[in-house]
């Protein structure tokens, strides 16, 4: 990975939109008969140079160009590099290679072969279990577990990520004091000092700061500590905290609970700015699956169901309604009062805001005309008023218990934890506190609310003592720092969003020597050398012993547990407590949880007065920020990781920054684009952050994400994008009146999309239900060109054996972009840096197109994942001088890394512009610990190559080998691309299209697939599903994109042949 | 003025025009040679091991299967090179004490493991799997030479992908019974003209343009 930053940026390649974009135009164009139907970005539209120069050319500012001043001796240097690497490289002979085996190999490990474990990975207070894949005893990629409730098999982009994280070479290696690098067991003396020094007040001066801990064992040695030291408190802090859902639950309910929604049950669902199928509530992977399930019509078409979203920001969740409203954040309590109100919640009333009265009568009508068969979801940055409206409509509408259900919290002890942090600087500020202990990665240095003054605060205490992965800017005002273990490094346990428990079993030993937070609280106890993995396993063998859920009767294991489910004797008399405890442990270390720890729903009431219980709060008349977690890099804490920084953000596209997110009406009411830095001043603080116009956007309001401008996070962190924190105030945490002024200074954001731009076609194809049940064949009708597919200068190829393909649905796509990082960590594919990513050089085999239709101010949005579209005629083939891209016998179109010479033709002649050059040497082939990382079946490539989707030809190939010894053949679904496998909504198929029984097979017979550029008739094994929307017929939508009378073009009509 | 060149540069002309050519195409054989020769690839040449392990001894002599070092060659990619308690297994109980095994001991003792070199070293974009071979009915032998006859361990074939072609692109010439794969000189019962098209069969080996795609090696 590259350390790259926004100062590296080449001046020189600096925006050259030097002609501001005439918004007016901009929608002139789009409002006009023939328009462009689907656009992927203003500059698209405006037709700028700059968008040009993406569009005809592969690479806008080519390799074979000097990009920077060249001084003689770089020059010299240079010209003997490429003598080196040309001449000197093809001679040597390989370097010697060390075999090192085992001094005693483990009995199950086979060296060669990858084995999984099941784990869990907690953010934000809820766990998700996953399968960890482990080359040798190094993790090397992350997959769902496929029976844990909250994954389904699916993972999220974080945990995609976060095995990076594990390697980061950034992370904090030793323990220090001051600078100065001490052993453990000094640690435990300061501690014991610390705790000797409060022992006549009961520990009245200590203070504990947490994450929110959503780990049984964790919580009870914490209860533990605070019994031993009664006047001891215990904060816990999430940098975005999910306070408001819980005053809501509070308010509606009198306790604090989780709404849990079954979405395969709910025919109509309004989100009032709740981003749930991305980054928001309990279990997004488990809602997004949900969702999709309801979006396939093939099955019938009245199992589509319709999704409104009511939001300020454009989200991933907005992209996927059928009716969206942007609104203000601070307007959506009106407009849910509106719709409570129309819906008959008794005692709630309002009315909407402007302009959206239609919708929330609309709304409104279609959740009372689907009575138990709708829900409401409220969006953590509302405030408690609005989920305890959502609350009282699902109340309303018949929804609760069937498809909404309150369940006890995640997190053990939940807390209003913006009240438990300002209860924390009041006390110190008052001098109570003489030691603080902070655990985790909320960083509160960084993250408090800036009118805290938590760094200011902290410096106060006498005994400041920090535990994290990083030696982050919490750190570095803390007295003592130790190390923090990565979730693979160590053991625990975690609950997910219903409850259910999963053991935390680590891959590997800390890399860095860091301690748990098991083993850094039990500093604090009466035993204070315990290890993580005895205290987890004391606990969870008193529950065993207490008789809780059905664990306690040895089950016979499935046979599938390596030498345990086999032994277990079901018919030796009564087995010890010990050894039955035994066989549980291995079978939830097997499975990945607890069974039967899931909660069972609160039958808590609605209460009567809840209406009374609201506090009504106004809407902002002026400019509106809104503070949300990051897309990519979450609250920060993923800031030095390279995969996510370079992650194309869903919605925005925009890499390596945030920016403040502003619709195009805003911008043109205050003569802003993108790139302009505004100074945004928000209750007393300013803060300068360049604009990014988003169309879709609430008028009036801006969004910033949090995480960013770190200083401590690391060589990839630091210094990208803006401290938004620095802004944000207690009394104001997600969203508030700001003013802002254009400064006149420009910075470069950038964003990938408008990179690798294609011709228009008819590439994104949609209808509405009423058309899809009026002609099922509308992608049919949709051809660019209808040809006759038989010509073609090349014989038809027989296949007879298995040729795959893939099939992805756009219609269960919902742009979240996990899949593009599970490519990444599987294909050992490298970061380029914010710098080469402006020059159109990011490296991702799989990107996501997002594009948009209708007006600038509530258009529609598309998702396209576009991988190599392994063409039966591919165009790169013929065009290769060195054969190094060929066709397989199974279809495959295989890139041959050792052959290419970089010549680029095969790239040029992609119209589907999926094919990626190493320009320089983007890998990191000298850092030892990514080398731990690296997938060891797939090659890492070098300076000079080309690149792009394989379909995952490892897998293909492990599966085949597998088969063949087996004398049987290939299952389908056996084999599963990355992208398939982190997929929470099934979107991408892969298989076997010679099979008619395969499932990919089934989905190509959809009338919905259809082939991209077909015309072109290179054939392409990949195919896409047309998107059916279901927009509600008494609201205005725009119209569905695709058909063949309007022009498609967003710019002049392209040659056929790809046009560049 | 008389002429620059006699009148014998004609012939010498000529003659240089076709030398040229001859000289051209020997440079060319002196390249191919030096690249399939041992220099290049390393064959036949003996290799410094941390422990002067014989396997004309072990496998040879007393008769050991390969598989009860090399554990995962039917199930792994890789073959496996054995853990220090395989070794130990016998030389706890025999020549316990020799000093030609110190290093064998120390690595048991200190839980240290053994360095060995790499003989067989392919490239790193090449993927073998030793599996599917062996289940294909390739012989040890028929890539690892005669083992049973190697006091050190040599390769004895390139290892170039002109020769892993060879086999690819007609691998019934090669293909002996499952049941010997593991044979040290190994002689067909019948013609491998009848024998090799027959197994092929059987073992069901995919033809020619399978064999021969690039991403059935390269990843």
């Amino acid at each position: 990975m590259k350390p790259t930053h926004a100062d590296e940026t080449d001046p020189k390649a600096h925006r050259s939109t030097s002609v501001p974009i005439d918004i007016q135009a901009v929608r002139a164009r789009l409002e006009q008969q023939g328009g462009p139907q689907v656009w992927r970005s203003l500059e698209s539209v405006a037709q700028t140079d700059e968008f040009k120069d993406y569009l005809h050319r592969e690479f806008p500012t080519n390799a074979s160009e000097w990009l920077d001043p060249v001084g003689r001796r770089s020059f010299l240097k240079l010209m003997s590099a490429s003598m080196a690497l040309a001449g000197v490289t093809a001679c040597t002979v390989q370097p010697t290679e060390l075999i090192v085996p085992y001094v005693r190999q483990p009995e199950e490990l086979i060296p060669g072969r990858p084995m999984f474990f099941a784990t869990a990975m907690s953010l934000g207070g809820v766990a998700t279990g996953v399968l960890v894949e482990s080359h040798e005893g190094r993790p090397t990629k992350i997959e769902g577990n496929p029976d844990h409730p909250a994954s389904q098999g699916a993972t999220d982009l974080f945990a995609q990520g976060s095995v990076l994280t594990l390697y980061d070479p950034d992370r904090s290696q030793s323990i220090s004091q001051l600078g100065e690098i001490r052993p453990w067991n000094a640690v435990i003396a300061a501690v014991r000092g610390g705790l000797s020094a409060q022992s006549g007040s009961k520990g009245a001066g200590l203070r504990i700061l947490t994450e929110t801990v959503n780990s049984p064992s964790l919580a009870a040695q914490i209860q533990q500590v605070l019994q031993l030291q009664p006047g001891a408190k215990w904060i816990q802090w999430e940098p975005v905290p999910r306070d408001n859902a819980r005053a809501g639950a509070r308010t509606a309910f009198g306790e604090y609970l989780e709404p849990v929604y079954d979405l395969s049950k709910a025919d109509v669902i309004l989100s009032l700015d709740a981003d749930f199928l991305a980054s928001e509530g309990a279990s997004n992977l488990r809602y997004a699956r949900q969702f999709a399930g309801r979006r396939r019509v093939e099955e019938s078409a009245d199992n589509l169901n319709r999704l409104y979203v009511v939001e300020s920001n454009h989200s991933v969740t907005g992209g996927r309604a059928d009716n969206r409203l942007p609104l203000k954040s601070s307007q959506v309590e009106a407009f849910a009062r509106a719709v409570a109100q129309h819906t008959g919640v008794a005692g709630v009333t309002g009315s909407a805001p402007a302009g959206s009265e239609a919708f929330a009568d609309a709304v409104a009508k279609d959740l009372a005309a689907h009575r138990g068969r709708a829900v409401v979801m409220a969006g953590d940055s509302q405030p408690p008023a609005v989920h305890a409206i959502a609350h009282a409509l699902n109340a309303a509408i018949g929804a609760a218990g069937v498809t909404v259900s309150y369940l006890p919290t995640p997190e053990v002890v939940p807390s209003e934890q913006h009240a438990a942090l300002r209860e924390l600087v009041t006390d110190i500020d008052a001098g109570r506190v003489q030691m603080l202990v902070i655990i985790g990665e909320s960083n509160p240095v960084m993250s408090a609310p800036a009118d805290f003054k938590f760094a200011e605060a902290m410096s106060k205490v006498a005994l400041r003592i920090h535990s994290g992965l990083f030696f982050d800017e919490t750190a570095t005002l803390s007295h003592w720092h130790v190390p923090g273990t990565h979730y693979l490094e160590a053991w625990s346990d975690a609950r997910s969003f219903d409850g259910t428990v999963s053991i935390v079993q680590p891959l590997i030993q800390p890399l860095y020597g860091g301690k748990s937070a098991h083993e850094v609280i039990a500093t604090l106890s009466d035993r204070p050398e315990r290890n993580g993995y005895d205290v987890v396993r004391e606990y969870w063998s008193a529950f065993a012993a207490a008789g809780r859920p059905g664990e306690t009767s040895p089950k016979p294991a499935p046979a599938a547990i390596a030498g345990v489910g086999g032994q277990a004797p079901a018919a030796t008399p009564a087995p010890t407590a010990a050894a039955t405890f035994e066989l549980s442990w291995r079978k939830w270390l097997h499975d990945g949880f607890i069974a039967g720890t899931a909660f069972t729903p609160s039958t808590a009431l609605l209460a009567p007065d809840v209406a009374t219980r609201i506090t009504a709060s106004n809407a902002i008349g002026g400019i509106e920020i809104n503070f949300r977690r990051d897309e990519t890099i979450y609250d920060g804490r993923f800031a030095n990781n390279g995969w996510l920084q370079e992650l194309p953000k869903p919605v925005t596209k925009l890499t390596w920054d945030n920016g403040a997110l502003i619709a195009p009406s805003t911008a043109e009411a205050n003569d802003l684009q993108t790139g302009d830095i505004i100074a945004i001043n928000h209750d007393g603080r300013t803060l300068n952050v360049p604009v990014w116009i988003t169309p879709g956007h609430a008028k009036d309001a801006i969004t910033v994400s949090v995480g960013y401008g770190r200083t401590k996070a690391g060589r990839v962190g630091n210094g990208a994008g803006f401290n938004t924190y620095a802004l944000r105030g207690s009394s104001t945490p997600f969203y508030g009146e700001a003013t802002i002024t254009k400064t006149g200074d420009t910075y470069d954001l950038v964003g990938t999309q408008d990179h690798w731009s294609i011709e228009g076609r008819n590439i994104i194809r949609s209808a509405t239900l009423e058309e899809f049940k009026a002609k099922p064949t509308f992608v049919k009708e949709m051809e660019h060109l209808i040809l006759d597919k038989r010509i073609s200068l090349y014989a038809d190829k027989e296949y007879k054996g298995d040729q795959w393909g893939m099939a992805i649905d756009m219609n269960a796509c919902t742009g979240c972009s996990a899949c593009i990082i599970a490519c990444v960590a599987e294909n050992n594919i490298p970061v380029v840096g914010k710098a080469q990513v402006k020059r159109n050089r990011e490296m991702h085999w799989l990107r996501i197109d997002r594009y948009f239709s209708g007006n600038l101010d509530t258009p529609d949005t598309y998702y396209q994942p576009m991988p190599c579209q392994q063409c039966e005629n591919a165009p790169c083939e013929v065009v290769c001088p060195v054969s190094a891209t060929v066709h397989s016998d199974e279809g495959l179109n295989d890139m041959v890394y050792n052959r290419c010479v970089g010549t680029r033709y095969c790239s040029n002649n992609c119209p589907w512009k999926v094919r990626r050059f190493n320009f320089l040497l983007f890998q990191d082939w000298t850092t030892p610990q990514f080398k731990l990382q690296r997938n060891p079946d797939v090659t890492v490539r070098s300076r000079g190559i080309m690149e792009k989707c394989t379909y995952c030809v490892q897998r293909i190939n492990a599966a085949r080998i597998q088969s063949r010894r087996e004398d049987r053949a290939i299952r389908d679904g056996e084999i599963v691309t990355a992208c398939q496998a982190v997929c929470p909504t099934g979107a991408i198929v892969f298989g076997n299209i010679n099979d008619p029984n395969s499932q990919v097979a089934k989905l190509k017979s959809s009338p919905r697939n259809y082939t991209t550029l077909e015309d072109l008739n290179t054939r392409p094994r990949t195919t896409y599903l047309a998107a059916v929307r279901n927009p509600n017929p008494a609201l205005p939508s725009n119209p569905m994109v695709g058909g063949h009378h309007a022009a498609t073009e967003s710019h002049e009509p392209a040659s056929p042949g790809g046009g560049h | 003025m008389s002429q620059v060149f006699p009148k014998s540069a004609n012939a010498w002309s000529k003659a240089s025009v076709l030398a040229i050519v001859f000289v051209l195409l020997g440079l060319g054989w002196v390249v191919l040679t030096i690249q399939r020769s041992d220099f290049v690839t390393s064959a036949n040449q003996f290799v410094e091991q941390p422990v002067q392990f014989s396997h004309q001894h072990h496998a040879g002599g007393i008769g050991i299967d390969c598989r009860y070092c090399h554990t995962s060659v039917e199930v792994a990619p890789s073959a496996g090179i054995p853990p220090t308690k395989t070794c130990i297994n016998c030389h706890s109980q025999i020549w316990s004490t020799s000093p030609y095994l110190e290093p064998v001991r120390a690595s048991f003792r200190d839980d240290k493991p053994l360095q060995w070199v790499r003989v067989h070293d392919l490239p790193d974009f090449v993927y073998f799997n030793h599996s599917i071979h062996v289940t294909k009915g390739v012989g040890c032998e028929t890539c690892h030479g005669r083992v049973d006859k190697m006091p050190l361990m040599i390769q004895k074939v390139s290892l170039q992908m002109e020769w892993c072609l060879d086999c690819h692109r007609d691998p019934s010439r090669y293909v002996r019974p499952r049941d010997q794969v593991t044979t040290m000189g190994y002689q067909p019962a019948e013609a491998q003209a009848d024998l090799g098209p027959r197994l092929v069969k059987e073992y069901k080996i995919a033809g020619l343009e399978h064999m021969t795609s690039c991403s059935v090696c390269h990843r």
